[in-house]
């Protein structure tokens, strides 16, 4: 199986201080994989590293390899902006923008150079509707995007990545700030996508790594512990802390 | 006593304090209105001011004030617009930006005398622009600029970190970003900005006497040739604007209902500011709303 994203001896440093400590993950084409941890393990921090949020941090610096496409995305060749179109993301709190429904997921079209407007109005229409929410605002597309409940916002900013048709798309807690009717719209919509896109996603909820992903990766202090699919890291974790902390004992 | 007495006791002393600011401006804008307004005419509004004789209005004055209003606009608005979002969004944090701010800081609190004096020796003299509408206008920008550029980097720092990872993640570049998703936000915060230094330059005098001139020049209004000197579009005539009007009639003023033109004088500046004020904010909203799609 292909891999699309590569992290080999990934190393990040706050300053002085390391805070992932040689991480090696790969991410199988057009699959889900699930990061798992307890608070303050790196997840998230990995995760930032693989579109480069994590550029916008003063004092970062990063080593090691991550390669997209055997691509090396920390190359001084690599262009940020064409990356973070090639990988999105959707952030733990739902952030649409303060326009229209329409216009938030139009906007990274138009800015993208697409001036067909029939194009657009079609691309619209399918991302809202591969994000589950196209019956709920297909009357009130005109109407802003703030104004829906925050599980539709954040279906909202799915489509809005969606549309701009990355390869990868990275998930930070997408559904801790939804309620579980809202969360579980999010998680059926990931499985009915995960055909076209590979999805990385950081999550605390235990549950919904096993519902979702093919394959999920345990981190703990800045390490990863244990990865493998994740039928197999919850039935038969090989290290003792996976299993210590699937059971509860800690995080 | 329980928190209950306390809480009382601290929501009427707030509510005191308020109401005597309140019961402060009303009476300050209440005695300038009720004494200036019945002076107030069509004739006033519009004739030339005479300067021995009464009868005379502040038409020209107005005018003045209104064109040295948008000249400093033009040319502060962009210059703080673009300092605001490079402070905000490009400036790395070190001593270098660290400076700049500081010297922002200390711009702004100087006084408009200062400034004043500062432009009449560097533009007027130095730079032989005369007493004029541009030298006024410039020393108007560097009394308005720091301020400007203040609250617009202020605007742009409420709109939350999360619009701009948004912005970023999406793939576009930072100036997209800035243009696309900052800015619109921004708006209004700095609209409201533009509105308060515009007040600022319209009831400003003491900067304006030495750049701008004490002496207004009859204008002709059907002359539009900005080159000809009696033309209200020249801006290298000097300028008398509505606030040194005010101003000079206190101290110096000769003509025989000079009490009764600087009241009237000061009723319309005050009305002035407020329909500005008014009107900018309607806009300013209705704008909002149109790249919002908000209600």
């Amino acid at each position: 199986m292909a891999n699309v994203m590569t992290a080999r001896n990934l190393r990040l440093y706050y300053g002085k201080h390391e805070a992932l400590h040689g991480i090696d993950l790969d991410f199988p084409k057009q699959k889900i994989t699930a990061l798992i941890g307890p608070s303050g393990s790196g997840k998230s921090t990995f995760l930032r590293c693989m579109n480069r949020m994590n550029d916008l941090v003063a004092g970062v610096t990063i080593t090691g390899s991550l390669k997209l496409d055997n691509k090396d995305i920390y190359s001084p060749k690599t262009d940020v902006v064409d990356l973070r179109k090639r990988v999105g993301m959707v952030f733990q709190q739902p952030n649409p923008f303060p326009f229209s429904v329409f216009d938030n997921v139009a906007f990274g079209l138009r800015l993208a150079g697409i001036k067909d407007r029939a194009l657009i109005q079609e691309r619209v229409e399918t991302s809202l509707k591969q994000a589950a929410v196209w019956d709920e605002v297909k009357d009130k597309l005109n109407e802003n995007a703030l104004a829906f409940s925050g599980g539709q916002q954040q279906r909202i900013c799915i489509a809005r990545v969606l549309a701009v048709q990355p390869e990868i798309i990275l998930m930070d807690e997408p559904t801790s700030a939804l309620d579980p009717v809202s969360a579980g719209k999010i998680e059926d919509l990931l499985l009915s996508i995960q055909d076209k896109f590979t999805i990385a996603i950081v999550t605390h909820n235990m549950q919904q790594a096993s519902r979702i992903s093919d394959q999920t990766a345990f981190f703990l202090d800045g390490k990863l512990v244990e990865v493998g699919s994740t039928k197999q890291l919850f039935m038969a974790p090989q290290k003792e802390e996976t299993s210590d902390y699937l059971n509860g004992k800690f995080g | 006593m329980n928190a209950k007495i306390i809480d009382k006791i601290a929501t009427a002393i707030i509510s005191l304090l308020v109401g005597v600011v309140v019961l402060i401006l009303v009476a300050l804008i209440g005695y300038i209105l009720f004494t200036g307004l019945p002076h107030v005419s069509w004739h006033f509004l519009t004739s030339p001011s005479q300067a021995f004789l009464s009868g005379g209005g502040i038409g020209d004055q107005l005018f003045n004030s209104f064109y040295l209003l948008i000249l400093t606009l033009l040319i502060s608005f962009p210059i703080a617009l673009g300092a605001g979002i490079y402070l905000f969004e490009y400036a790395p944090k070190n001593w270098v930006t660290n400076t700049i701010r500081v010297a922002i800081e200390v711009l702004s609190s100087l006084p408009s005398v200062v400034v004043g004096l500062f432009g009449f020796l560097l533009f007027v003299v130095e730079f032989q622009l005369g007493f004029s509408i541009l030298s006024g206008a410039i020393a108007l920008t560097f009394f308005n600029l720091p301020l400007l550029t203040r609250s617009i980097e202020t605007s742009l720092s409420s709109v939350p970190k999360l619009q701009r990872e948004a912005g970023l993640a999406l793939g576009f570049s930072r100036w997209q970003t800035v243009l696309g998703v900052i800015f619109p936000e921004a708006l209004p915060g700095i609209l409201t900005a533009i509105i308060l230094s515009a007040g600022r330059i319209f009831g400003e005098a003491a900067a304006l006497i030495y750049t701008a001139g004490q002496s207004a020049p009859v204008l002709n209004f059907a002359n539009w040739n900005p080159f000809s000197p009696t033309s209200p579009l020249n801006f290298m005539r000097p300028a008398e604007t509505l606030a040194v009007h005010i101003w000079k009639i206190n101290s110096e003023g000769i003509m025989p209902d000079a009490s009764a033109v600087s009241a009237g004088a000061s009723a319309v500046l005050i009305l002035a500011v407020l329909i500005f004020n008014v009107s900018a904010r309607w806009l300013g909203n209705r704008i909002y709303r149109k790249v919002t799609a908000s209600k």
